[in-house]
């Protein structure tokens, strides 16, 4: 029932979603740890720039992107030179699913971490455990329910990122046409509402399974750790 | 392995200002809340680096704050039993106890892991989770996961203090028994006397974050100045007794350093030497040896120290042969007695006073 245009869109809209969950989820855990463990000069500042795209209209993010990430931005300038672009590619797509996720990643990981008493990891400590060892050990598996809810987020929003990543990589079928984007573009097209209805069902199922397949994971983890 | 701990700290409200020593045994850190006793436990293990100090632990600096040293709590090999427990709510027993163990150097000195799951009798919890434990069980379960990382030295803070009357007593003989195997000083923080006086070698007393007395449990316990500081209530001294004979009907007798007591409720079998808490409102003074009284329990006494406080009472540490005990009389009696230093008199207990909790191993 599905048109080679609408699997393409589906396969790359995960490929995207996928990438940007992995590479941003350890970042998203050591940003969460920093603002839930640390207190340092800047922490508002660091805590308001982690928000900022759940604030911005996406537009705005995905201008701010091409600004910064294009291939005469100060960023992309320099990954041009290196043979990485970003722009206008599906890993540009990747990067915009990736920052627009971040926050509620970060939130969601934040709030596990604060959960966990920091005792217990003075309790590691005093038995020989240095501070990695004891994230490792202790925090890591009590936060994995935290953790796992923050990628099931992350990914969700991805699949879903439409205005900074139409703004950042554009709308190229086959190279940048995410699900959203392609449900956009067949709804300016005449007759394009069937196809569009298409997608649109398929967008939910996806984001319906990837929730019941978290809610599962979190059941058996909270079992597995003794929550 | 001795321990040297000189530091200070200041608080928002208040100042922490200690120096004390510890050797082998058990040392008992005493104070009332709000004394300190738990940020100098954190300051030994750790977990609090304070404004200025030095802690040395058999010849190891852990802290030096003119050196600009400063261990951190993985690196000192101290094992902590907290009050709370702190178990690992994600792993078992068994594996909780196990964590610490991999971070021993090899061939550290202590007991194997078998020797202490049977010393405190938890091999029946290993595959059991901490939210499914007593909070007896949980501090058990504590002390050995503390005793396997091989520590040179075990805190414990107030490691009975949310557990109730019965918990406690379940757990006081496997405490007993670990200070026996003498493995591992122990430094034990608390503010109940009469733990201390079942546990405690030596006594360090803390008031207002201030090390206020320290010396051995015998000797402190029974100074007449430290009742203002211990509470009226709660003072008392600590005799050392060997069981010698047991009677029909429950009761036995025991030997002093300052001849031989009748109790009930002794358990232990004869020749076993016991420690005996005797509360000092539990002692009579009485010029002549009395005749026609019911209690059993009179002894040759002879005063070696008075001291007024500003209340009615008087608090008087007595000679009994090579042992002391404490009394609290009224300073109307001292007056109409006549009672001074050196006088020869009777300490009269009565044997229903030694409580059976205040009798331990």
């Amino acid at each position: 029932m599905l048109d080679a245009a609408a699997y393409t869109a589906l396969a790359l809209s995960l490929k995207v979603s996928l990438i940007a969950t992995l590479f941003s989820l350890p970042v998203a855990i050591a940003v969460a740890w920093l603002l839930a463990r640390r207190r340092f000069p800047g922490h508002a500042l660091v805590s308001a720039l982690v928000h900022l795209p759940l604030v911005l209209p996406p537009v705005v993010t995905g201008y701010l992107l091409l600004l910064t990430f294009g291939r005469n931005g100060a960023v992309g300038g320099l990954l041009d030179s290196l043979g990485i672009v970003l722009a206008f590619r599906w890993t540009g797509a990747a990067l915009a699913a990736a920052v627009m996720g971040f926050p509620l990643m970060v939130r969601a990981i934040r709030l596990s971490i604060e959960a966990v008493d920091p005792k217990l990891e003075e309790a590691a400590a005093t038995l020989g455990a240095g501070r990695w060892a004891g994230f490792a050990r202790v925090t890591l598996p009590l936060i994995g329910p935290g953790i796992l809810a923050g990628a099931v987020m992350g990914f969700a929003k991805a699949m879903g990122e439409f205005g900074a990543t139409i703004t950042f990589v554009a709308n190229i079928p086959g190279q940048t046409q995410t699900l959203p984007s392609a449900i956009y573009a067949f709804l300016q097209v005449p007759g394009g509402e069937g196809a569009a209805l298409r997608l649109v069902l398929l967008a939910s199922g996806v984001a319906i399974g990837a929730v019941l397949l978290s809610e599962w994971l979190a059941r058996r983890m909270a079992a597995r750790i003794g929550a | 392995m001795s321990l040297q701990v000189d530091i200070g700290h200041q608080f928002d409200d208040f100042a922490l200002e200690a120096a004390f020593t510890a050797g082998p045994g058990v040392t008992a850190v005493f104070g009332a809340s709000g004394s300190g006793k738990t940020t100098l436990a954190n300051a030994v293990a750790g977990l609090l680096t304070p404004d200025r100090g030095r802690i040395m632990l058999g010849g190891d600096v852990l802290l030096d704050s003119d050196q600009g040293i400063c261990l951190p709590a993985a690196r000192r090999r101290i094992g902590v039993v907290f009050q709370e427990g702190r178990l690992f709510p994600h792993l078992n027993v068994a594996d909780n106890i196990a964590f610490g163990a991999r971070y021993a150097p090899r061939g550290a000195p202590g007991p194997d892991q078998d020797a202490i799951i049977a010393m405190l009798g938890i091999g029946a919890l290993m595959q059991r989770r901490p939210r499914n434990l007593s909070g007896g069980e949980k501090q058990r379960v504590a002390i050995a996961r503390a005793l396997l990382m091989r520590p040179r030295l075990l805190i414990m803070d107030e490691p009975l203090a949310a557990l109730d009357g019965p918990r406690k007593d379940e757990i006081l003989p496997y405490l007993e028994r670990l200070r026996d195997t003498g493995t591992v000083p122990i430094i034990y923080v608390t503010h109940s006397m009469a733990e201390i006086a079942r546990l405690a070698d030596r006594i360090v007393v803390l008031g207002r974050g201030r090390v206020l007395r320290q010396g051995d449990v015998t000797d402190v316990l029974s100074d007449p100045a430290m009742v203002p500081l211990i509470g009226v209530r709660e003072a008392g001294s600590v005799l050392m007794a060997r069981v010698v004979e047991c009677y029909p009907r429950g009761l036995s007798r025991l030997e002093t350093g300052g001849g031989d007591l009748r109790l009930p409720g002794i358990t232990a079998e004869v020749g076993k030497t016991l420690r005996i808490r005797v509360l000092a409102q539990d002692v009579l003074v009485s010029l002549v040896r009395p005749e026609g009284l019911s209690s059993r329990n009179i002894l040759p006494a002879v005063i070696d120290d008075i001291h007024r406080g500003d209340g009615p009472g008087v608090a008087l540490s007595l000679r009994i042969g090579s042992a002391k005990l404490l009394a609290r009389i009224t300073a109307d009696a001292l007056e109409q007695l006549a009672l001074r230093p050196g006088l020869e008199c009777y300490a009269v207990l009565k044997a229903t006073a030694v409580a059976r909790a205040d009798i331990g191993g």
